[in-house]
């Protein structure tokens, strides 16, 4: 295979007209495409939140109109942050910027696919936002039959239809991904010199192409059944509704992984880089995430555990969720180890990277609490469970996205941003996580319910904390927007390689040129060359990555 | 598809049907030819979670409700069904016979076995249209003009039967084979575009991998119809 001479000279952000990126086929570009696009769906979901807790301030509902207009913003919230956020957020960005570039490759398989699968999320989240200006949806994003298909008058359908086009977008990228790592890798690019980031996108991309078409068929029928009055999921009409939960959460327990695999991936990148040794048992790390990926699709049954299941299906989905626990476990233990006798230096990646590990911990083991069927029917529908999910798809994926991007953007932009400004962001959202989601740990474990517009006096205490530290989360998130885009208007100065990081990625320039490599490489070592004492990227040929 | 390559000319421009164009981020056309092939393998997996999923909701009512299933399953028509089997297998066999074609690169005979594979495809359409217009004239189709047969009516005052079971198996029988209906439309619609590109010589070479590709993507919905037909059409055929 020999490298094909590549015309292009110029970085791929050379051109500037609107056209060339809307018709762009390049994998860079479509990822910062996506990347406007899900910050839009992240702030618009976050603006969802904040009202949603400003109205828990107090016990007695006042700053919105109704009930219903607070079922209606949750619902949004969920919907928006999950689908049209979370999903496409590190494996539409990152891994398509990061993907070819990672295994020495000029672009994706499919570059078109690539694009269309953009518009594809474009569609249905235009669709999202339309929903959101005429009225919303009142379901919850789980859309849980009867209510949805039988009672709640909102705007269901179309909920459904732009769940379902966005679940192409994400099918149409895991396909591209999957596809790229098969057939794309440079010469010498074995299995076990690819990046663990690699490897956790691999795993996240079957999730995405296995999982989610049940979804498609699953809120399919729910149109079905809503527009034509027929019996699918409604007992009333000879329907069983605990078939619709089935279906959802085939794919909804796995989607936690599309957001969550991605993160476990950035993490192995900075932790190694920041700690300048090796990272601490590749082949485990490589194979917990594909572990991950097949048994996130046994446990489904763990969300259903008081919907009537039978109490011997109860305890298998229970065994295997702890089950679960076991790759997600082996990743956190060697993280920790690569740090051990490192050279650590707390830049701002490694700073939202330790806080991933912190938070995600947390989240991993109320996890295992809720996994217990006797805690479960205790506190299922309770602030309990809306911690735990959000220490794993906040605390967890958005650390995880957040630390990538500030750990890639010198590559993307080719310029560095404040490091202080950095820092004292990684600080904010910590801090302002924790205050927000812990005391909602209390206020589930005390009884308080989910989904609820008012609650008794006694919770106000702990909903207060909750809100004051969303204020404090709200700064913290919207810091990076603004340095982040800041640094765009200083000259490219980042330079190839600012963190001496050893991926295949770094050793072309910032921002990279239009088909990535002046040559394609050849790749002679594992991902992973560092060494504490030089705290230099050796060149020289180690070769196996799993030392 | 992703595999249709051929306006896309990004390289000097080569003689046509002389050599496959070569996109810009592959090495070599095996490598460009491997990851069409790989892309719609990985496609027809999650074809086969889309259909599995409503498969998974018909074995559940098929499993609660066993004598209602059954019931309704004999209004359908067995005939047609088993015409279209046969129909849909033959199409199958020319489509096999259009990849031959291609990798022999002997035009007139893709041109022609991709023309039986449309015109197989259209037929099994026509022979569905006419059983769903018997269904029709029936009141078989939930939501529009469904009424519970008067044998089956009688029936039920006597067996314990639940009509709404009943009326289920046709929500899942139209959306069953509608959804497979979907996919053959998509099916002859991606053939004719082959058997067009190859006609007016359109393709850069022989069209190999994009005829190959179309070929994979016939013969799943082929084989998705070879798994409803059993299941819904020969549930009880003896009474
Ligand atoms: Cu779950």
């Amino acid at each position: 295979m020999s490298a094909m001479a590549v015309e292009f000279k110029e970085d791929y952000l050379q051109a500037y007209r609107l056209k060339s990126w809307l018709l762009t086929t390049d994998h860079k570009r479509i990822g910062l495409l996506y990347m406007a696009t899900i910050t839009f769906f992240f702030f618009v979901g976050g603006a969802a939140a904040t009202i949603m807790r400003l109205e828990l301030m107090t016990p007695k509902g006042d700053v919105l109109p109704s009930p219903d207009a607070y079922n209606r913003l949750f619902t949004m919230h969920g919907v928006v942050m999950i689908f049209f956020f979370l999903i496409p957020s590190i494996p539409a960005v990152l891994g398509n910027f990061l993907i070819p570039l990672m295994i020495g490759a000029r672009d994706l398989a499919f570059p078109i696919l690539n694009l269309l699968s953009w518009y594809v999320l474009m569609i249905g989240g235009s669709i999202a936002i339309g929903i959101l200006i005429f009225g919303g949806v009142d379901t919850g994003w789980t859309f849980y039959t009867p209510f949805s298909t039988m009672f709640s008058n909102t705007m269901v359908v179309p909920a459904a239809t732009a769940v379902f086009i966005a679940g192409f977008s994400s099918i149409l990228t895991g396909l591209n991904f999957i596809v790229t790592v098969h057939t794309m890798r440079a010469p010498g690019m074995t299995w076990f010199r690819l990046p663990l980031f690699v490897w956790a996108l691999y795993a996240t991309s079957l999730i995405q192409v296995l999982g989610t078409p049940v979804l498609a068929i699953a809120v399919a029928l729910v149109a079905v059944e809503r527009l034509l009055h027929v019996g699918i999921f409604d007992p009333a009409l000879g329907g069983d509704p605990i078939l619709f939960q089935h279906l959802f959460w085939f794919y909804s327990h796995p989607a936690v992984y599309i957001m969550l695999l991605p993160s476990m991936g950035v993490v192995a990148e900075i932790v190694p880089c920041f700690s300048r040794r090796p990272i601490f048992g590749y082949k485990l790390i490589a194979f917990s995430s594909v572990a991950i990926a097949v048994l996130g699709f046994l446990v489904w049954g763990h969300h259903m555990f008081v919907s009537g299941q039978s109490m011997y299906a109860g305890m298998i989905f229970s065994f295997l969720s702890f089950m679960v626990a076991i790759p997600s476990a082996i990743k956190v233990f060697n993280w920790t180890a690569t740090m051990y006798k490192g050279s650590v230096r707390l830049d701002t990646p490694m700073l939202y990277a330790l806080g991933f590990i912190g938070l995600f911990t947390m989240g991993g083991l109320t996890g295992l609490m809720l996994a217990s069927v006797a805690i479960d029917v205790h506190v299922h529908d309770t602030y309990f469970v809306v911690a735990h999910f959000h220490y794993i798809m906040v605390g967890g994926a958005v650390m995880g996205y957040l630390g990538g991007i500030h750990f890639w953007w010198p590559k993307m932009s080719g310029r560095m941003y404040s490091e202080l400004l950095g820092k004292l962001s990684a600080l904010t959202v910590f801090i302002g996580f924790n205050l927000t989601f812990f005391p909602q740990f209390v206020l589930g474990y005390l009884g308080m319910p989910r989904r609820y517009y008012e609650y008794p006096a006694e919770f106000q205490v702990l909903n207060v904390m909750s809100t004051a530290g969303a204020s404090i989360l709200a700064v913290g998130y919207v810091l990076p927007l603004a340095y982040l885009l800041f640094s765009l208007r200083r000259p490219p100065d980042a330079g190839p390689n600012p963190w001496r990081a050893s991926g295949l990625e770094w050793q072309t320039d910032s921002p990279p040129p239009v088909h990535n490599f002046e040559e394609i490489p050849i790749v002679t070592r594992g991902p992973y060359q560092y060494s504490p004492e030089g705290a230099e990227a050796i060149d020289g040929n180690g070769d196996d990555a799993s030392r | 598809m992703e595999t249709v390559t051929t306006h896309r000319a990004s390289g000097p421009p080569a003689a046509p049907s002389d050599e496959p164009i070569l996109e810009v981020q592959f090495d070599d056309l095996e490598q460009q030819h491997e990851a069409s092939s790989v892309g719609m393998w990985v496609f027809l997996a999650t074809e086969v979670m889309f259909f599995g999923g409503l498969i998974a909701a018909y074995a559940v009512y098929r499993a609660i409700s066993p004598s209602e299933v059954a019931l309704a399953s004999q209004h359908l028509n067995v005939g047609l069904g088993c015409l279209n089997t046969v129909i849909l297998l033959g199409s199958s066999l020319s489509m096999a016979l259009a990849v031959r074609a291609a990798q022999l690169q002997s035009r007139r005979n893709l041109l022609w076995f991709l023309a039986i594979t449309a015109a197989l495809g259209a037929c099994f359409l026509g022979v569905k249209a006419v059983e769903y217009y018997q269904e029709y004239r029936e009141h078989l189709i939930p939501g529009w003009n469904f009424q519970i047969p008067a044998q089956v009516a009688a029936k039920s005052s006597s067996l314990p039967l639940d009509p709404r079971r009943f009326e289920m198996f046709f929500v899942l029988y139209f959306f069953m084979t509608g959804l497979h209906a979907f996919h053959l439309i998509v099916g002859i619609a991606l053939v004719s575009v082959m058997a067009l590109l190859t006609w007016r010589r359109w393709f850069s070479g022989s069209g190999e991998t994009q005829i190959e590709v179309t070929g994979l993507y016939w013969h799943f919905v082929d084989v998705v119809w070879v798994f409803l037909y059993p299941l819904l059409y020969l549930i009880d055929v003896q009474s």
